[in-house]
């Protein structure tokens, strides 16, 4: 903990760029590793993995005491919880919410389904895999649905994501909501009458 | 040039104003979107976009076979999975021509009961936390854990826990199981007390739900509500009494009622429910009949159709399912206790209350938006195919079944 509770201003590079956005940057990176505001969306999810995501604010495993806390709007989230396959119908909200969170944004995904789509691989409804070919993913988190301790885990893992920060910095451009077209083209011919 | 102001300040006067709420929102666990109209701060209309969680669980039930579909339909809800599956299985089972041993039938009841349990607790909670009452969703969501526990140490999996298989269940109920079950449930009972004494006697708790939300009997029943929802309005509606499945016919349960019909008897009539679920629990493990857990359950089943109801911690749960003597099921159609439901609340409660109001008549329905997202197709040649009288709807439905 100590080491978290201290700025680590050496090894900043200065040249390039702006250096005053350097220190920023790291004394940001720093308050966001001790308390990261966590978004939860359900793209799709059976509720299972949900409810395990809300067991962790509540007494027995109780995250808030580490700082982690449930934001209310993207726009306040540094990082987004995603439960569940993503079906078509949630697909654009996912994006417009992943779009809304400021950079730099991280992304947990949460349960089988959010890795692979799990149960629901084939479904007609559901984009063919998990989260990720959506949305960039940060950290993963299997199980059906996954216990608490592994997603507080997840969480110490994500940490770990925040401090070294982003390899690809394109990773954390908004991804664009597709064309009418493109989407025509996700979704399965319909049935003739 | 008055005149034109004064018009266009009367239009805007009468034009409402629309509250859109969802699909992503601190209030909603799980999406879905909202939209009420507001007149001030009173409500005067309502109106649900469901479908955001709707993944084609009964179509892919048609690409699986049946012990691959028992595991699906479990997870067309986390919360009440054990329900679905239960309902799911049993149409397989009656169509296999398979009796399930009495004690396979009475693992399912225990299964079934720590399940509501498990699911009131955490409706106590969520709805508290809609009310503003954070205190009680962390005392609730408390013991809650203690049901998870119980669930953990016995099923191996704290949710989804899949407790049957095709012909009887895969756990057995041991002695040393029962031994250390008993503590929990008497800390449970307490507790239960504890939270009902609450409801009734907490002064700001009662000026939140007494008579807000309020059906009817005659309303409840038009509207076709199930489960607590329609309990809660007097009416005697439960499928553990009225058709009793799997373990219920040897271990009759008793029903719970209120005849308020708000909030408060929703709460009342859940927080009951757990108690005669404890006292059930104990009473089945008291008497628990010897005897095999399985059956042997054939790959294929044979041709046929079967109906069977549940009842879930929401309500009725439906599936019809039917076999074509294959490896897989030719069709599975699930209708779940929140649909039924939300048509109680968004065509007669939601009206006439205030917006403050509406997170905790929400949840007062314990909707499970998983649950819902089922859906409705209709093909009826060259007409228009929204629109369906009753006359083509029962013309469809005897030629279907010719």
């Amino acid at each position: 903990m100590t080491e978290k509770n201290t700025f680590d201003l050496s090894n900043i590079d200065l040249s390039k760029g702006n250096p005053r956005n350097a220190l920023v940057d790291r004394i940001r990176s720093w308050a966001r590793i001790n308390s990261p505001w966590a978004i939860h969306y359900n793209s799709g999810s059976c509720n299972g993995c949900d409810i395990e995501l809300l067991t962790i604010i509540t007494p027995r495993y109780d995250v808030e005491r580490l700082g982690v806390k449930m934001a209310g709007t993207p726009r306040h989230a540094d990082v987004l919880v995603v439960t569940g396959s993503v079906t078509l119908q949630s697909r654009d909200r996912l994006l417009r919410i992943y779009n809304q969170i400021p950079d730099p944004k991280f992304v947990l995904a949460l349960g089988s389904c959010a890795l692979s789509g799990g149960v629901f691989h084939d479904c007609y409804c559901c984009i063919q895999g998990g989260v990720d070919k959506v949305i960039p993913v940060d950290v993963y988190v299997p199980g059906c649905p996954p216990r608490p301790e592994a997603v507080i885990y997840g969480l110490v893992k994500l940490l770990d994501v925040i401090k070294n920060g982003k390899t690809n910095p394109t990773e954390n451009k908004p991804t664009l909501i597709p064309s009418e077209s493109e989407l025509i083209d996700l979704e399965r011919p319909a049935e003739s009458a | 040039m008055s005149d034109i102001n004064q018009t266009t300040g009367a239009a805007l006067q009468k034009k409402k104003y629309i509250v859109p709420i969802g699909p992503q929102h601190p209030a909603l666990k799980e999406p879905g979107h909202f939209e009420f109209t507001v007149e001030g701060e009173i409500v005067v209309d309502a109106s649900i976009r469901l479908g955001y969680v709707h993944r084609g669980v009964e179509k892919a039930a048609e690409s699986r076979n049946w012990t691959q579909v028992l595991y699906l339909v479990e997870r067309v809800c986390g919360i009440c999975s054990h329900s679905h599956g239960t309902a799911f299985i049993q149409c397989a089972e009656k169509l296999a021509g398979v009796e399930l041993p009495p004690r396979a039938k009475a693992v399912r009841c225990i299964a079934g009961e720590i399940e509501r349990l498990h699911s009131h607790l955490l409706w106590l909670g969520v709805a508290a936390h809609e009310g503003g009452f954070d205190a009680l969703f962390m005392y609730s969501w408390r013991d809650r854990e203690i049901v998870m526990d119980i669930l953990e140490n016995f099923f191996g999996n704290r949710v989804n826990y899949s407790v049957n298989i095709p012909g009887g269940v895969k756990e057995d109920i041991t002695q040393e199981f029962i031994d250390g079950i008993s503590p929990d449930l008497d800390y449970l009972e307490e507790r239960m007390k504890f939270y009902l004494d609450l409801i009734n006697t907490d002064v700001t708790f009662r000026m939140r739900t007494v008579n807000i939300g309020k059906i009817s009997y005659d309303e409840s029943a038009s509207l076709g509500a199930t489960g607590p929802t329609a309990r809660a309005s007097g009416i005697q509606r439960d499928i553990r009494v009225d058709r009793p499945y799997d373990g219920y016919d040897l271990f009759p349960i008793t029903l719970v009622t209120d005849d308020r019909g708000d909030l408060n008897a929703r709460f009342i009539v859940r927080i009951k429910e757990c108690l005669k679920s404890i006292e059930y629990i104990r009473h089945v493990m008291a008497h628990i009949p010897e005897g095999e857990l399985t059956t042997k359950m054939p790959r294929k089943i044979p041709a046929g159709e079967y109906m069977a109801s549940v009842e879930a911690p929401r309500g009725e749960l439906f599936y019809f399912v039917r076999s074509n003597g294959t490896e897989m099921p030719d069709r599975v159609k699930i209708r779940t206790a929140s649909l039924c439901n939300w048509g109680t609340i968004v065509s007669s409660v939601a009206k006439g209350h205030r917006l403050a109001d509406m997170p905790m008549i929400l949840a007062g329905i314990d909707p499970c938006f998983s649950c819902n997202d089922r859906m409705v197709k209709i093909n009826f040649g060259n007409r228009n195919p929204e629109i369906w009288t009753w006359d083509q709807l029962r013309k469809y439905g005897n030629n279907f079944y010719k």
